[in-house]
């Protein structure tokens, strides 16, 4: 209910809304309140969620961290809207918040009908199927005649019935709002399968199994059944804003690729290599193109850290979920994490 | 002549701006065009900014394939059907379950109402304690509890609770076998309506003999052996068809036979134990409405308790009832959207989703608002020809 009085009031705000705010205005806006809105999931452990001390935390939220710095070299001034997937879109087309960040699709009419444009791609993915080892599955081919727990209103959810029709196989689907909810059906038994993208199924292995199950109990199907990339979504209508949370993006992946990280960031501000120089704001002229602070990438560095840091301390090796960097492996080491250079 | 002067002088007397017929005039004039120009404002501006941020519009997408898949569906459908039937789906999802939710709880309801003002004091206690405990705590919760013990109490399929080798009982609801298709079942279906129809012209024919004679007639037991007596001589004249599609366990499941899921059953059943605790206190009061003198002279007059209440107070406590049962009526079918907490595929769940693949929240909730106001007004006309077709007619 919560969420169509969401979508209910988001329509009334489009339909209120006065013409000027939305010509170009996101970046003047978020400056003036002097701080971001950042609308991110229910909580997924390692992307999104509160920790012990109601404190964001996971790799979604370090862009939006990111960006804050960038904006007002302060990675603190972020306000964080958690949304299902439901609610999602609405919230951000409505101006309730000014960047989603919370494991979002790329998709061709989320980029166009929907209004939004997607910024770069914080997290290379692809949709699983976690099971209990008990069921004895080992392949998703053999999942036909299975009851399914799935979140609506994702491309989860129409990549599921693909891969079904595609097998001629039938499934059920439980498909209830909130993360939590589903989960708890698929914990309990109301579902033979959980589904959605496979980082999000390995954080739901990790963090979310009610005793007595264990994480060991479960297991990740090995078919991937669809590209997800994963990208921070902004409106229509302000180039500018775009452009710096896409650079953000660009930014922390483009330290790792020179090494620098949030410990040596400092020292790196004395190298010689010409590259290093621009892109720390030494030798300036990027700040300025990009309309921020010429020490951007300083600040996001030294405060969030580069890429690499942030995956290995939200969902890599650091944390609890162990995934491998995979596909989110820097280009130069046999990945898809490519930025193009800035300069 | 005198009055004619007196009566233009005073009219002369009048400016417009004092005369209440024009200034009633103008001010609805200023109204309606207000409200007209409020109305324009938003769609122009919605428009507008419909544009502006280039978001798609317009009801163009209920053709295209929804590719998404729902779990209870009443008629046929699949991922490949259009956005248009999977929004039909949700919304016979909704009928169905306040249709049901409506019948049940007026029956419930009016028992636990009526066993509240019982001379028993136990039974009138435990109705009581019924009411309170169930519109004391909002419905939502009561949903998650209900859903919260079927799906953790009851076992996976493969350990379901087997009863009969016919009916199974597990976390994926209640599988029990049904009669294969067969025409005889169409011919029964139409035996059962004339059935009804013949009770209908029974009922009148007795209550005419009654009012004239003061014989009774047995119409319940006649009517029920018309209703439930015919369709099953039609089935034995078409040769008493009697194969049957049984669940089996197959893989995950159970495959074949019928069967009620756990959503739907939690939904049901939650609506229905909510509503009937406001329902019961609706009857108790139309009951205790009546004058003491009512059931005292039926008593007299040698009717037994249950006769006092089903010939004497109900029928009159029914005009006290009706208006505010319309109200609960209308509840159960707006509470029935609370089925996306649980997971049932209602007409909310399926438009929210087509939110979703769309963007088009606007068209969308136009949709909801006149499926939910359609249904309501329909809800709402039925029980107001009803409350006068039962309202004291003055003689």
């Amino acid at each position: 209910m919560r969420n169509f009085t969401l979508t209910a009031a988001a329509a009334v705000a489009t339909m209120l809304a006065s013409g000027s705010a939305w010509a170009g205005k996101d970046l003047d806006a978020i400056k003036a309140r002097g701080s971001l809105v950042c609308g991110v999931g229910q909580g997924t452990a390692g992307f999104m969620m509160a920790d012990s001390t109601g404190k964001w935390v996971g790799l979604d939220v370090d862009v939006c961290r990111a960006v804050s710095a960038a904006i007002f070299g302060d990675s603190e001034k972020v306000k964080y809207v958690p949304l299902s997937s439901q609610q999602r879109f609405t919230a951000l087309q409505s101006g309730e918040v000014d960047i989603l960040s919370n494991n979002t699709t790329q998709t061709l009419t989320r980029d166009t009908a929907l209004g939004l444009d997607f910024t770069a791609v914080t997290y290379y993915d692809g949709q699983g199927f976690l099971v209990p080892k008990k069921l004895g599955v080992k392949s998703a081919k053999e999942l036909n005649g299975a009851t399914v727990c799935v979140a609506p209103g994702t491309t989860t959810e129409l990549n599921l019935a693909d891969y079904f029709r595609a097998q001629k196989m039938t499934f059920k689907p439980v498909v209830i709002e909130k993360v939590d909810e589903v989960r708890a059906a698929f914990f309990s038994g109301r579902c033979d399968v959980y589904t959605n993208d496979s980082s999000s199924l390995y954080a739901t292995r990790a963090a979310n199994p009610p005793p007595p199950l264990k994480p060991e109990d479960f297991i990740v199907l090995p078919e991937i059944i669809s590209k997800e990339p994963l990208a921070p979504a902004v409106r229509h209508g302000d180039n500018q804003f775009a452009d710096i949370v896409r650079w953000t993006q660009y930014a922390m992946v483009e330290a790792e690729e020179y090494g620098i990280n949030s410990k040596n960031v400092d020292e790196m501000l004395k190298s010689e290599n010409p590259t290093i120089k621009r892109i720390l704001g030494v030798t300036p002229g990027m700040g300025k193109a990009l309309g921020v602070d010429e020490k951007w990438v300083y600040t996001i560095v030294k405060q969030v850290g580069n890429y690499g840091e942030s995956f290995e301390r939200n969902v890599g090796m650091g944390s609890v979920l162990k995934i491998e960097r995979g596909l989110n492996k820097l280009w130069t080491q046999g990945g898809l994490q490519y930025a193009p250079p800035i300069r | 002549m005198a009055v004619e002067a007196l009566g233009s002088q005073t009219k002369a007397k009048v400016p417009p701006w004092n005369d209440p017929v024009i200034r009633g005039w103008v001010f609805q004039i200023v109204v309606v065009a207000l409200v007209g120009l409020l109305a324009w404002f938003l769609v122009s501006n919605t428009i507008e900014n419909l544009q502006r941020q280039k978001i798609a519009s317009g009801f163009h997408y209920l053709e295209r394939e929804a590719g998404f898949e729902i779990g209870d569906t009443m008629i046929q459908y699949s991922p490949a059907s259009t956005y248009a039937r999977a929004i039909f789906v949700g919304l016979l999802n909704t009928l169905k379950v306040a249709v049901l939710g409506i019948f049940m709880a007026t029956v419930l309801g009016t028992m636990i109402g009526v066993g509240r003002l019982s001379p028993n004091w136990l039974l009138a206690k435990i109705c009581e304690a019924y009411v309170e405990m169930f519109r004391n705590v909002p419905l939502l919760l009561w949903l998650f509890l209900i859903y919260k013990l079927i799906s953790e109490a009851f076992p996976g399929p493969r350990q379901a609770i087997n009863v009969l080798n016919s009916f199974f009982l597990s976390n994926r609801g209640l599988y029990f076998p049904v009669p294969l298709a067969d025409p005889a079942y169409e011919w029964m279906g139409i035996a059962f309506l004339v059935g009804i129809v013949a009770t209908v012209f029974v009922a009148r024919w007795a209550k005419k003999r009654q009012d004239a004679t003061g014989l009774p007639f047995p119409t319940i037991k006649a009517g029920l052996g018309l209703i439930v007596g015919l369709p099953i001589l039609v089935w034995l004249a078409c040769g008493a068809p009697h194969h049957m599609s049984w669940p089996e366990l197959k893989g995950f499941n159970f495959d074949g036979g019928m069967v009620i899921q756990p959503e739907f059953t939690a939904l049901l059943v939650g609506l229905v134990l909510y509503t009937s605790a406001f329902v019961a206190e609706i009857v108790r009061s139309g009951i205790l409405a009546l004058h003491k003198g009512q059931s005292e002279a039926a008593m007299a007059i040698g009717l037994s308790r249950g006769q006092v209440m089903r010939l004497v107070l109900l029928p009159q406590a029914l005009r006290i009832i009706v208006p505010p049962m319309t109200s609960q009526y209308l509840n159960i079918t707006k509470n029935s959207s609370l089925a996306i907490a649980i997971g049932y595929p209602d007409l909310v769940a399926s438009v929210n989703v087509t939110i979703n693949q769309t963007g088009q929240a606007i068209e969308n909730i136009l949709i909801i608002m006149a499926a939910y106001l359609s249904v309501s007004l329909s809800i709402s006309a039925f029980m107001n020809w009803y409350n006068k077709r039962i309202a004291l007619r003055e003689r």
